[in-house]
């Protein structure tokens, strides 16, 4: 009997190794899970037949292109588009052996907090189905924490693999921007856009960021890693210099509940050895968002014109000329969200705004970059909340575009700077998980995934959620 | 970000028609209103921005240092026509087909 509940990839690797079990065996075990609390979650868009081997499966945001497998970023425009070629992140999966075992929901292009913005409707949150998974990676996340997947591939924008991590108890990654290739990834906002690993385990989350790195020729803004990637294996924090940026722990925004656990972790790295110090980002907080909604939106109008029903994709059947296709095929496509961004996007972008605002943007993003540059001479890694609260019900913020915008506060930011960020649980509040989010210079994912250790460590976090414990 | 900051530029219905325009949406009367509504409130948002002054410094559009990147000129497999036309929509022979007319 395989618990896919309680199994790490790190454990499930070994079955197989040491013969226990069969590659068939372990997919299996993952798609009776699937079938058996799926239709409850809706993490996944498609599930995948095992086309055989050992390797072990891994769930893939359905923004990633998969030869032969569809492909709809959760988007109506997209509903039967099936690749006709792997993307990077995709191919090097499949030279580890590693096998897709299906395509997870998320928000519409990746643009959301929630995964309510997903055409083919919401996933639920394992922990309590009446709350959100966070997003826009909710279905990825989910997976995990629901034992559906060992582990699974997420983007992150503005926060899509770190915030739905948070609110699922799971591991996540955002990686270094320009560590992981973009090619064949549907795109949203491509100097912001990162593929990067979503785990049980910091462990398994560092392996497979290993799997994910390096330069692809197909991806031009690919670098090569300066060192490999290292498995954490310290328990200690001894030398490890963490700032705590004081507005990103005192904003009003943040639950009492959430703060709580944040401050138990601070002290608990004190304990551990590291050096605290407390440290200040004051136009990160303030501008980071109105930042990322120009340069995020600017960059999806541009993207999201391919989207013409010429090509792939949906194509409106009631037009009778191009101009028509082109209008009524996007009209009758996209959804309200995408749609809003288009629409900011284009005006932003527009003769006589850009300079305000598209441009203007740009330099508050060199701002948030020395701003953060300036606390990493002091400080090896900063530690904050990831999301200001715990998961909230379905619908919550539906209505309210600006109020879902700002669950992303405090992970924009890093993002804009393209900085590395990992997401660690660190214990339940109301029930419910709670994550601090560790950032940290370019290239530092090794410090990362050594501090996310030795707290995951102390903390001693169960991933379980108690009614999925319940139901097996 | 402050809820009640002065409205700088309202988008007004020409301009908002001018901008679907630009973008190549459709939108319903309906549509027009509900977006409308919001995309003021998200211009009004974001125009934040706007409070810094940043005439000194440099822009930012890539977060890495890469400046450029050369590929030897050499011709690589690359997708058949069958693959490149498998998701079309409508298509003639080897070409995607679409309707005339329209600008």
């Amino acid at each position: 009997m395989i618990d896919t509940l309680r199994l790490s990839a790190y454990d499930a690797l070994e079955l197989v190794r040491s013969r226990q079990v069969s590659g068939a065996e372990l997919f299996a075990a993952y798609r009776e899970a699937i079938d058996r609390h799926d239709p409850e979650l809706h993490c996944y868009l498609h599930v995948c037949e095992d086309e055989g081997g050992d390797g072990l499966p891994i769930a893939v945001k359905d923004v990633i292109g998969t030869k032969g497998i569809p492909t709809t970023a959760g988007s109506r425009i997209l509903e039967h588009y099936v690749p006709v070629y792997d993307a990077t992140v995709i191919a090097r999966c499949k030279q580890h052996g590693l096998r897709v075992l299906g395509k997870t929901n998320t928000d519409e292009f990746a643009m959301g907090s929630s995964t309510e913005n997903s055409a083919y409707g919401p996933t639920r949150n394992p922990w309590d189905p009446t709350r959100v998974p966070g997003g826009s990676g909710g279905g990825s996340a989910a997976a995990v924490a629901a034992g559906l997947a060992p582990w699974a591939l997420g983007s992150d924008t503005g926060g899509s693999i770190k915030q739905p991590a948070a609110l699922c108890g799971n591991v996540g990654l955002r990686p270094t921007y320009g560590t992981v290739s973009r090619y064949g990834v549907v795109a949203f906002a491509s100097s912001l856009d990162q593929v990067g690993p979503v785990a049980r385990t910091v462990r398994d989350c560092a392996y497979l960021y290993s799997i994910l790195a390096g330069r692809d020729p197909c991806d031009t803004t690919t670098v090569d890693l300066p060192h490999g990637v290292e498995l954490p294996e310290r328990t200690d924090l001894n030398g490890v210099r963490i700032g705590v940026p004081t507005e990103f722990t005192e904003h009003e925004a943040i639950e009492p509940g959430v703060r709580a656990l944040v401050e138990r972790t601070v002290d608990l790295c004190r304990e551990l050895g590291a050096e605290v110090g407390e440290c200040s980002l004051p136009r990160s907080l303030d501008y980071g968002v109105p930042c990322y909604y120009l340069i995020a939106p600017a960059e999806a109008s541009s993207n999201l014109a391919r989207y013409d029903g010429v090509r792939y994709g949906y194509r409106s059947p009631n037009a009778d000329d191009r101009y028509e296709m082109y209008t009524r095929t996007r009209d009758e496509g996209f959804g309200d969200e995408p749609k809003r961004r288009i629409m900011v996007g284009t005006y932003a972008l527009s003769a006589g705004y850009y300079d305000a605002y598209y441009g203007q943007a740009q330099k508050v993003r060199t701002v948030l970059i020395r701003e953060h540059a300036e606390a990493f001479e002091r400080f090896d890694v900063l530690l904050t909340p990831t999301s200001p609260t715990v998961a909230f019900e379905l619908g919550a913020k539906a209505a309210n575009p600006l109020a879902m915008y700002l669950n992303d506060l405090l992970t924009i930011p890093s993002c804009m700077a393209g900085l590395p960020g990992l997401n660690v649980p660190c214990g339940l509040s109301e029930g419910l998980p709670v994550g601090v989010q560790l950032i940290g210079p370019q290239f530092s994912e090794n410090t990362l995934f050594a501090v996310g250790y030795a707290l995951e460590q102390a903390i001693g976090f169960d991933p379980v959620p108690p009614r999925m414990a319940a139901a097996v | 970000m402050e809820k009640n900051r002065r409205k700088l530029m309202a988008i007004d219905r020409e301009q908002l028609l001018h901008v679907a325009h630009l973008a190549r949406l459709e939108l319903s009367d309906d549509e027009l209103e509900r977006l409308g509504a919001q995309l003021n409130d998200i211009i009004d948002a974001v125009s934040k921005v706007s409070e810094l002054d940043l005439s000194d410094v440099p822009p930012t559009s890539h977060p890495l240092d890469v400046v450029n990147v050369w590929e030897a000129d050499e011709p690589r497999p690359c997708l058949t026509v069958e693959e490149a036309l498998a998701n079309a929509p409508e298509r003639e022979g080897d070409y995607f087909k679409v309707p005339p007319g329209g600008s």
